[in-house]
């Protein structure tokens, strides 16, 4: 036994509450308060901890987040793949096993069980981030001047803390980072709690429950942050620096005075300032025999430590230039003291270095952001002592969490190396799980030294967040699964489940995709819902499509500026595809606009353009033509949509019962009426996406379903069909019809798409009319739309394949356009595709190849219309 | 993560806005009138300075109103509503 738990003291712990648990297979005992690091070193567990590169034995070496060897894997009661013992609060039936550097993940990961999260939010005047002396009198402070004050500490315990109403104090809770304007995030390790949520409405309390949870992810806003984060001990690069023994000074303390643990049995201390050399006073009352002090200041230097799988003894260098050897257990090493900087640098403030206390000190930052006691560089003076001259540079560790060494940073330079950021890149100081709290400066100083710069000459690399580790399943909180992202359905919802169909995710819609029969494989699935569609009749759910009212006496003028074509003119009553153009003049959104009114159209938008087609509207309006009388708003999710297509339509909407005379000549294509359908009010609108006769019927959202429901009951005699979007792809490919966004990707021009039609340049100015004569907009060898037909009419192309004009099978080989969509068509008893083709729409009746890995494939280069060209379908 | 003043509804969390680039580039009153190179002049090019710049702001989950702000680019700062004379649009 070396280390071991004192009878007396400890002033974070509570001797009356044993803690049972486990490591590496042992069952021990702590106390609470203990952590993990000091509950072992009370068990006589310095060591047994692996270097992760090099293998070699190490031992805990710090009492805080600072920690570069004591890395455990964490399986009760919540598993957590690596984390530092030092920061791990004892509780009873902690299981742990120690880690060399590396976690793993378990390869099942519901084996395990992760603890629960919470995401909270708060906005104080003053938060303080540390609860030290110096953090504790800032907190105090700023209670003075009156509104909310957070003090937030690292630790499951404050000495002397807070007792005043107006001091909030989030113990056990990591400041993971602080960004622009007040903005901190902390992350508390609570201790199993569950909690309750209260909110007051009218003066009255309720009181909600919240699902268990383990650990908190505070979201702070502060109007002024104070870092009080104290100070990280430097270590002393000298060979052998790395044993189990070899223990930060200001660490040896903490564990006699707060956990009532003595972490050796005969120790030496090794310092280069007051505070280190104080510590062996702190060891000499916790009955440690203390064998020497070695004060750096004098000429009487520690200059190897030496040992197997431990400290056994350490070679001194005598003030008469001799050596002389010591038996100890414990060497207490300090090489000054650090500002514990990583939260200030993360956001942007600067350092100095501080000749005095051998270090860099905080200068200038934001001007909401401070900086107090230790951390602010309120520290004993130091000598400069980084590497000790003696023995072998490759046992003289400066970062241990990745095994780097003195030699190793000369071996940097020596490659032509000059700065600290270049090194740390060649030798990954700084950039293991504790992020170079004990190496950064250290570094940077033997840096400077090795290159014969003057001391601070660089500064330390940067810091940036997470200021300690954080799993990203606390980051995430409650944020997954079903909370990942809105999930929005349509009112047919319900029964689109009841059919059992395959859904798809477009934007945040669930939408069906095809809705299989029994064991029906997905393409019988759709090749049936497609035939239905051409031979009889099909219902389609289009409530998801973007619905936006436009609406004011410029309402006519404006959509004539956002759309190519005229809709200033469109007759109320009719209905008029719409192109929608990006300023650079690529197609951005399509639609139909519906005029309801004089003043008032109906514009749909693609299921994933509502949005931005929305907040474009609104760019407009209110920034370069806030004179526009012009009023939009969204719509979508008020109206449900039956989309009836297929021959046997108008004898659907006939039979489910409407007031409007839906005849062939009374309702022409590209019109709507109002009326009633199935005893609802309803809008009937003649447009179609497949090419057949189609009826839209537009339903107040909640009469959706029984709408559905009756077209789907009087649609049975006729042989009515429900069919997804799949199905609705291959039938608006056949036609032809593009999907923005599949057969567009913003480099797509209305006459790459063959849309000539649809631009009206003699109209006046709209949206991207300028960009269609850029010299580069009209240059004849841009890709343009197509129609492909593979030569074995089998093939299915892979969307995304690329076309080449020869089939010469060398590479590489010039490509000359890509497949956007393609399909079987049950119509024509063929594959087929859409592709986007350089100089394509001259090709017509050409052969392009489209090399697919397993054989190239030809194809003939057909019009993008390849059903139904005439047009003859759509009035039934 | 910023905290972005609105002229509506005052300071708020920037995941509530959208960026909306340089402020003050007017759509040409006449984009018949210009060259290909003065009109991709203004499709194309901003300024990218460090300091003072003008910006503009959607606050697109909040009142949905466009705003103009100037930003240092250097400390992230937004920099007080009279930091520059004339009028704002």
């Amino acid at each position: 036994m070396t280390s071991g738990r004192l009878s007396h003291g400890g002033a974070w712990i509570d001797r009356s509450k044993p803690v049972g648990f486990a490591f590496d297979g042992t069952e021990l005992e702590g106390f609470e308060g203990d952590t993990l690091a000091s509950a072992l070193l009370a068990n006589g567990v310095v060591g047994g901890f692996r270097s992760p590169i090099l293998g070699r034995p190490r031992g805990i070496y710090s009492s805080g987040v600072e920690e570069p060897n004591a890395y455990v894997e964490i399986t009760q009661p919540w598993f957590d793949p690596i984390v530092a013992a030092t920061t791990v609060s004892l509780i009873d039936g902690l299981v742990a096993r120690s880690r060399a550097g590396v976690g793993r993940l378990p390869s099942d990961p519901g084996s395990v069980t992760t603890p629960g999260v919470a995401h909270r939010f708060v906005h104080v005047e003053v938060l303080v981030i540390g609860g030290g002396d110096s953090g504790r009198a800032a907190a105090r402070a700023a209670s003075v001047d009156g509104g909310r004050v957070l003090l937030v500490d690292e630790h499951p315990v404050l000495d002397d803390p807070p007792t005043v109403d107006d001091i909030a104090v989030l113990s056990g809770a990591t400041a993971l980072g602080v960004y622009d304007d007040g903005y901190a995030v902390v992350l508390e390790r609570s201790r199993g709690a569950s909690g309750t949520w209260t909110v007051t409405v009218m003066d009255e309390r309720h009181e909600f429950p919240l699902p268990h949870f383990e650990d908190v992810v505070w979201h702070i806003r502060a109007g002024r942050v104070v870092l009080a984060t104290g100070a990280i001990e430097r270590p002393i690069a000298f060979a052998g620096n790395d044993l189990p023994g070899v223990m930060l000074a200001g660490a040896a303390q903490t564990y006699v005075e707060r956990y009532g643990v003595r972490p050796g049995e005969r120790a030496a201390v090794f310092a280069t300032n007051n505070l280190g050399l104080g510590v062996a006073d702190v060891l000499l009352e916790a009955g440690v025999d203390m064998v020497r002090t070695f004060d750096a200041r004098s000429s009487e230097l520690v200059i190897e430590a030496l040992g197997g799988e431990r400290l056994e003894r350490i070679l001194v260098r005598t003030t008469d230039g001799g050596e002389e050897e010591f038996d100890v257990d414990l060497l207490a090493v300090s090489g000054g003291w650090n500002p514990n900087l990583g939260l200030w640098r993360s956001i942007g403030g600067g350092v100095r270095y501080d000749d005095e206390r051998a270090t860099f000190v905080p200068d200038g930052g934001p001007p909401w952001l401070s900086v107090e006691g230790s951390a602010a560089g309120d520290l004993p003076a130091s000598t400069p002592l980084w590497s000790v001259e003696h023995g072998d540079d490759a046992a003289k560790f400066v970062d241990l969490q990745r095994d780097q060494t003195v030699a190793d940073i000369a071996e940097a330079l020596g490659g032509g190396l000059r700065s600290v950021e270049h090194v740390k890149r060649a030798t990954y100081i700084g950039t293991a799980v504790d992020q170079g709290r004990t190496s950064g400066v250290l570094a940077a100083e033997i840096v400077s030294h090795l290159l014969g710069e003057a001391a601070g000459a660089q500064g330390p690399s940067n810091a940036r967040p997470p200021y300690a580790p954080a799993s990203y399943l606390a980051l995430a909180g409650p944020t997954r699964g079903d909370l990942l992202d809105p999930i929005r359905t349509t009112p047919m919802q319900p029964w689109h489940v009841g059919r059992g169909a395959a859904f798809e995710n477009v934007g945040q819609w669930k939408r069906p995709w095809f809705f299989p029969r029994e064991a029906e494989p997905t393409e019988r699935a759709v090749e049936r819902e497609c035939l239905a569609v051409r031979n009889a009749v099909g219902a389609m759910d289009a409530s998801t499509l973007g619905k936006i009212e436009v609406v004011g006496a410029d309402a006519p003028a404006f959509l004539d500026r956002m759309y190519t074509n005229r809709m200033s003119n469109l007759p109320v009553g009719s209905i008029r595809y719409g192109l929608m153009l990006g300023l650079d003049g690529m197609v951005l959104d399509d639609g139909v606009a519906m005029r309801l009114a004089e003043d008032r159209y109906l514009v749909t938008t693609t299921t994933g353009g509502a949005a931005t087609v929305l907040d474009r509207f609104e760019e407009w309006l209110q920034t370069e033509w806030p004179d526009l009388r012009v009023y939009c708003t969204s719509v979508t999710e008020q109206w449900a949509v039956v989309a009836i297509n297929g021959p046997r339509a108008r004898d659907v909407v006939a039979e489910a019962g409407t007031d409007v005379d839906v005849s062939r000549e009374a309702f022409p294509f590209m019109t709507f009426r109002d009326g009633h359908v199935a005893g609802v009010p309803a809008r009937l609108a003649r447009v179609s996406f497949s090419g057949e006769l189609a009826y839209e019927l537009h339903v107040p959202a909640w009469h959706g379903l029984e709408v559905w429901e009756a077209v789907m009951a009087v649609g049975e005699p006729f042989g009515i069909e429900p069919y997804g979007t799949e199905a609705m792809h291959v039938l608006r490919a056949e036609k032809g019809y593009v999907i923005v966004g599949q057969d567009t990707d913003g480099s797509v021009t209305p006459h790459d798409l063959g849309m000539d039609w649809i631009v009206n340049l003699s109209k006046g100015d709209f949206v991207g009319r300028r960009s269609l004569r850029r010299a580069d907009v009209v240059r004849p060898d841009r890709k343009q739309l197509v129609g492909l037909a593979p030569a074995d009419g089998r093939t299915l192309l892979p969307e995304g394949a690329q076309l080449v004009l020869e089939d010469t099978g060398r590479i590489p080989m010039p490509l000359a356009g890509h497949v956007t969509s393609s399909y079987r068509s049950p119509a024509l008893g063929r594959t087929f595709a859409l592709a986007m083709l350089a100089g394509g729409h001259g090709m017509h009746g050409g052969n392009v190849y489209a090399p697919l890995s397993e054989a190239t494939v030809p194809c003939t280069v057909t019009s993008s219309v390849a059903y139904d060209p005439e047009g003859e379908r759509r009035d039934g | 993560m910023l905290l972005v003043p609105c002229p509506w509804c005052g300071p708020r969390e920037e995941i509530e806005f959208r960026y909306g680039g340089q402020a003050g580039i007017a759509y040409p009153s006449d984009p018949d009138a210009l060259s290909d190179e003065a009109w991709a002049d203004f499709l194309f090019m901003r300024d990218n300075p460090k300091g003072a710049f003008a910006e503009r702001w959607y606050h697109v989950a909040g009142c949905r109103r466009w705003f103009e702000a100037d930003r240092d680019t250097a400390t992230h700062a937004f920099l007080p509503a009279d930091h520059r004379d004339g009028p704002r649009r």
